[in-house]
């Protein structure tokens, strides 16, 4: 009986997902874009100050480098509240209406994976031998073109931290509840709702397939996403 | 042209290399001799100006390389013991030098190519560099400094753990550097390549220089 009820919500979850259901793929195309943004500046941010970190030698280094890994733990519960708070009407950061809009949960996002991106990157950056490092500069190479070379030798690791973070960002709902707010209307432009949003809401209303749909569309993507990941680094440390 | 003075290094406590003093002139091949752990490395680090932390004086053709580190080692290159590869084909790992000082694209395919074929490496042009035989990578290495026009050539043990005809291939190279007048620096274990390829030798015990001189005239205090 209990297999039954597991059985039926996956049939007609691949129902929903075979017939193109335009709900179930709006939630994912916005949920795609919202943590594809939250990546992209992230990565903007995140990866300067990554290899410099990596590059630099400074009292203090490690202290710092303790704060993002430390930081890439914390739970999107709290930073949803925290988020909220902020962006609230009342909230010191009211004045910028990001509150229930999906560039709010970009920006919250961002800063969730913002540890990772810098905690990655400097952990690639440093595990370039520093033979690499005196191989560029008794080539010739000035400082800024050796650091450019060892950005290039660690650029697996770079592309690496991009997709941890875009994963965590896809798959967190703390964020995306309390700053997105899960708004849904037909044909509406202010839509906030993404597939871990959605999910959630399924399940508390009983719409299993629903929710077994977007769940299997939410893993799909992230093993897909880890598979290209994989090959590309694949091909790289070959070459 | 290479002047060191009273130059030591340590690492914590342990001395690398105590009141070296060398001089070396230009289109001279100096061999430096010594066991493991002699200082020899550390010594060819400080000459290729990519060590700078140390006591002492060393300068570069007038230079301080403590002050202009960045414009000596656009004059010398070293070739170290255990061939580092960056990511990528030979011809790109070898094309590395010439590309960050600006040549054009022409001049280096032309320059490389030509630089592999004397090193009969021609045929592993296009090949993961990282992939190659120890041998063979050694070979890129010696292309990598040698594709470079510059003033002093600097080899750790260049041959060590080479088969023959490898090691007939980087000592004809280093052969054609003497020729043509360059500067050339080496450390060996091996007497008999520092008998053929330098005029003038080194040996170090302990971090420092215990005799420099002739080659020939060193091996004879050595061995008579």
């Amino acid at each position: 009986m209990a297999w039954d009820y597991i059985f039926e919500g996956l049939l007609e979850a691949f129902k929903l997902i075979i017939s193109g259901n335009p709900e179930l793929y709006d939630i994912l195309l916005r949920s795609i874009k919202v943590s594809g943004l939250a990546t992209l500046y992230a990565g903007l941010i995140g990866v300067p100050i990554g290899v410099l970190l990596g590059l630099s030698d400074f009292k203090g280094k490690e202290f710092v480098k303790s704060i993002f890994n430390g930081l890439m733990g914390i739970p999107t519960v709290v930073l949803g509240l925290i988020l909220y708070l902020f962006l609230a009407p009342a909230g010191p950061l009211g004045f910028l209406n990001l509150l229930y809009t999906t560039t709010g949960i970009s920006l919250g996002q961002m800063i969730l994976i913002l540890p990772i991106v810098v905690s990655v990157t400097v952990n690639s950056i440093e595990s370039i031998e520093e033979d690499i490092r005196y191989l560029a500069l008794t080539l010739g190479a000035d400082e800024s073109q050796m650091m450019l070379k060892i950005i290039e030798e660690a650029s697996p690791g770079i592309l690496l931290s991009l997709i941890m973070a875009f994963n965590r960002a896809i798959a967190e709902l703390g964020v995306a509840l309390m700053v997105g707010g899960n708004i849904f209307i037909k044909g509406g432009e202010m839509n906030t709702r993404v597939l871990t949003t959605a999910i959630q809401m399924y399940v508390t209303r009983g719409e299993i397939s629903m929710a077994i749909a977007l769940g299997i569309i939410l893993l799909s993507l992230v093993y897909l996403v880890s598979m290209i990941v994989n090959y590309i680094q694949r091909r790289w440390v070959e070459a | 042209m290479i002047l060191l003075r009273e130059v030591s290094k340590t690492f914590g406590d342990k001395v690398a290399l105590r009141d070296v003093n060398l001089e070396v002139k230009e289109g001279e091949a100096l061999a430096i001799l010594g066991h493991s752990g002699a200082g020899k490395t550390t010594l060819l680090k400080i000459i290729s100006a990519l060590d700078t932390d140390f006591r002492g004086v060393y300068t570069f053709k007038g230079i301080d390389v403590k002050r202009d580190p960045g414009r000596v080692r656009k004059c010398i290159t070293m070739v170290f013991q255990h061939p580092v590869m960056f990511r990528g084909t030979v011809f790109e790992n070898v094309a590395y030098g010439l590309k960050i000082r600006g040549y054009s694209k022409s001049y280096i395919q032309e320059r490389v190519e030509e630089m592999l074929e004397s090193l009969g490496i021609l045929e592993l042009k296009d090949r993961s560099a990282r992939k190659l035989s120890g041998g063979e990578k050694q070979r890129v290495a010696v292309a990598r400094a040698l594709v470079l026009d510059l003033d002093v050539y600097v080899f750790d043990e260049p041959t060590s753990n080479l088969d023959i005809e490898n090691i007939k291939v980087v000592e004809g190279a280093i052969r054609g550097l003497i020729k043509r007048g360059k500067t050339v620096i080496f450390t060996t274990h091996d007497f008999l390549q520092a008998r053929r390829l330098s005029n003038r030798m080194v040996h170090m015990e302990k971090g420092e220089i215990v005799r420099i001189g002739k080659t020939e005239r060193i091996l004879s205090d050595m061995f008579l």
